[in-house]
């Protein structure tokens, strides 16, 4: 499912970020594990193509996304990689609802409320379809994030230091909850974390 | 959702900014829409007065001033002049048609004009009821007069002295209305037309005359007030003002001329309000920019996550070009209601002071060109923000936070 080769990345004038090789099968759970700054967000970023590494290859389901164009990376990303952030950045304007369509119409697939409803069904937030982000806790935005990232049925969900605002019950459950989603859309999953709360959680571990 | 909901939902999300904008550029779409509605008509109203009057001639005076009482209706006339005049200059070879008016009366503030019935023929104007006046003291209304004072083609009504409507009124000589002009969308609208007699009647009953001998005297000394004259010939305008102007007591004005003179006049405020209605509209386009380029700090995380879920740079740009393009549209289409509103507001207030009139309805070309540049700088003022957003860097905006 993914294999990078040789990676490494160069911000500005400093000294390169060497990753090491690394393979992971279809529908795998992984922890990245490391230090602040050891490049666990550089790694979940060159993974979902939002930057282009220095050096190094990296093929995704087959596909070598350093030779993708600008506009084919972005339609690659939307439908292929889903990704859950540490602040989850919901638009805060918009309905629960429109977040999720907003995912949608970006990816270019069609409108689907039913599918929408599913979604924010299976992680329990089906009611606040229609409420704004800052009216739901710290938790049901976590789920709403989640279900943004999972809504194109990707093939790989990233998720980066998703448990570092939260608390332990809630960070192990955050786990489980991707856990769990991306078992039912037989996603790979990837969380980078330095939380050492969770590092029990999969038993497969990169660290950095 | 798409970039038109989109775009709407960000705009909504900052509501002081976005009325700040949209009232700018609506003020001065509305500014420029309601100068182009008035000048415009004013312009075509004056040039269909004057249709077919190639000289006005009538006591010595200012010309612009002999112009606006003798064909518009607007002044106080300059004083009159002898009928023996009248008859002499009717002789002259250089002249068409040469159609005499005597003012000086009114009725509720509408002018009671003596004239031959050439005088409605020049605006081809028939009666809708009745039929234009034959003996003396019998009236035909203009459509407005008609529609505003509802007295019916049967009914009196008395004159008073000067064109006011607060002088002194001629009560032992009513007139009898024997008919009502159709609309002809101009001046005859807003007058009362009689026979010159009738004018004439009134005045000399009013100084009451004894005898034979006075009366002959009187009549004698008939006035009119001014005469609108058509050329005969081209060569008329060379030679007739000058012919005229030389005779102590009378004075020739041109139309053409004074009206063009009075727009030049008239032209300077125009033009003053139409570079503030531009700054406006510039002004308008600041504030876009100043608002759009200002959210993109703030929407910098949504613009990256927007990036991260898949959406292109075009995207990006896009959504930020079309919440301009929503602003302008938004605006423009605002002010030209706005314009439109106001011109109609303006319109009846004029009505109601017996002014000229001003319609809100009517469409002119040139607002099309208003609401294109109204649009432009909507987009112009996008453009960077724009440009700003579709650089969005995804990775470090992420990394940040």
């Amino acid at each position: 499912m993914i294999a990078v080769r040789g990676l490494a990345h160069r911000y500005g004038t400093a000294e390169a970020l060497r990753l090491p090789d690394w393979k992971v099968a279809q529908a795998e759970r992984w922890l990245v594990l490391g230090p602040s700054g050891c490049g666990k967000t550089t790694l979940l970023h060159v993974l979902a193509g939002l930057v282009r590494p220095t050096e190094g290859k990296v093929e995704i389901s087959g596909q070598e996304i350093s030779s993708l164009s600008g506009k084919n990376l972005d339609r690659w990303r939307a439908t292929t990689v889903g990704i859950v952030l540490q602040a989850l950045h919901l638009v805060k304007h918009l309905s629960v609802r429109d977040n999720l369509r907003l995912a949608q119409y970006l990816a270019h697939v069609p409108q689907d409320d039913a599918r929408i409803a599913d979604t924010l069904g299976a992680l329990g937030v089906g009611e606040k379809a229609a409420r704004r982000p800052s009216e739901l806790s710290q938790g049901e935005q976590q789920r709403v994030a989640i279900a943004r990232a999972v809504l194109n049925r990707p093939k790989l969900l990233l998720a980066d230091e998703p448990t570092a605002n939260l608390d332990d019950q809630s960070a192990l459950k955050v786990v489980d909850l991707l856990a769990g989603q991306a078992a039912r859309h037989g996603a790979t999953l990837v969380v980078a974390t330095h939380d050492a709360r969770v590092k029990g959680k999969f038993r497969e571990r990169l660290e950095l | 959702m798409n970039l038109a909901t989109l775009s709407a939902s960000y705009l909504r999300a900052r509501p002081l900014q976005t009325v700040l904008s949209l009232m700018l550029l609506a003020l001065g779409v509305g500014t420029i829409v309601l100068l182009i509605l008035v000048t415009s008509q004013l312009e075509e109203r004056m040039h269909r007065d004057a249709r077919g009057i190639d000289l006005v001639v009538g006591a010595k005076g200012s010309p612009m001033q002999l112009i606006l009482s003798g064909i518009y209706h607007l002044d106080a006339p300059t004083g009159n002049i002898p009928l023996s005049t009248v008859g002499l200059l009717a002789k002259n070879r250089m002249i068409k048609r040469a159609i005499p008016l005597a003012l000086g009366d009114s009725w509720k503030g509408y002018r009671i004009v003596g004239a031959p019935h050439d005088y409605p023929a020049l605006y081809d104007a028939k009666p809708a009821a009745g039929r234009l006046w034959e003996k003396p003291m019998e009236a035909v209304l203009g459509a407005e007069v008609a529609a505003r004072t509802g007295v019916p083609v049967g009914g009196t009504f008395v004159g008073a002295h000067g064109i006011g409507g607060e002088g002194q009124e001629h009560a032992e000589m009513p007139y009898t209305v024997v008919g009502v002009l159709q609309k002809t969308d101009s001046v005859l609208d807003r007058l009362v037309l009689t026979g010159i007699e009738s004018v004439w009647q009134v005045h000399e009953e009013h100084q009451g005359p004894e005898d034979e001998a006075d009366r002959k005297a009187l009549e004698e000394a008939r006035e009119v007030t001014v005469l609108l004259v058509q050329y005969a010939s081209p060569l008329a305008a060379a030679m007739l003002p000058r012919q005229i102007n030389s005779q102590s007591e009378l004075q020739a004005a041109s139309p053409a001329y004074e009206t063009a003179r009075l727009f030049r006049i008239v032209g300077v405020g125009v033009e003053a309000l139409r570079a503030f209605a531009a700054v406006l509209i510039l002004a308008a386009g600041l504030s876009v920019f100043i608002a759009l380029y200002t959210a993109l700090e703030e929407r910098r995380y949504d613009l990256a996550v927007m990036r991260a879920l898949g959406g292109s740079p075009g995207r990006l740009f896009g959504l930020l070009m079309t919440e301009g393009i929503v602003l302008a549209v938004l605006g423009a289409a605002i002010g030209l209601g706005v314009g439109h509103l106001l011109a109609a507001a303006m319109g009846a207030w004029l009505e109601s002071q017996q002014q000229y009139p001003v319609s809100g309805l009517e469409w002119r070309q040139e607002e099309l060109w208003v609401l294109a540049v109204a649009l432009g700088v909507g987009l112009v003022a996008a453009l960077l923000p724009a440009w700003r957003a579709y650089r969005t860097d995804v990775s470090s905006t992420l990394a940040r936070g």
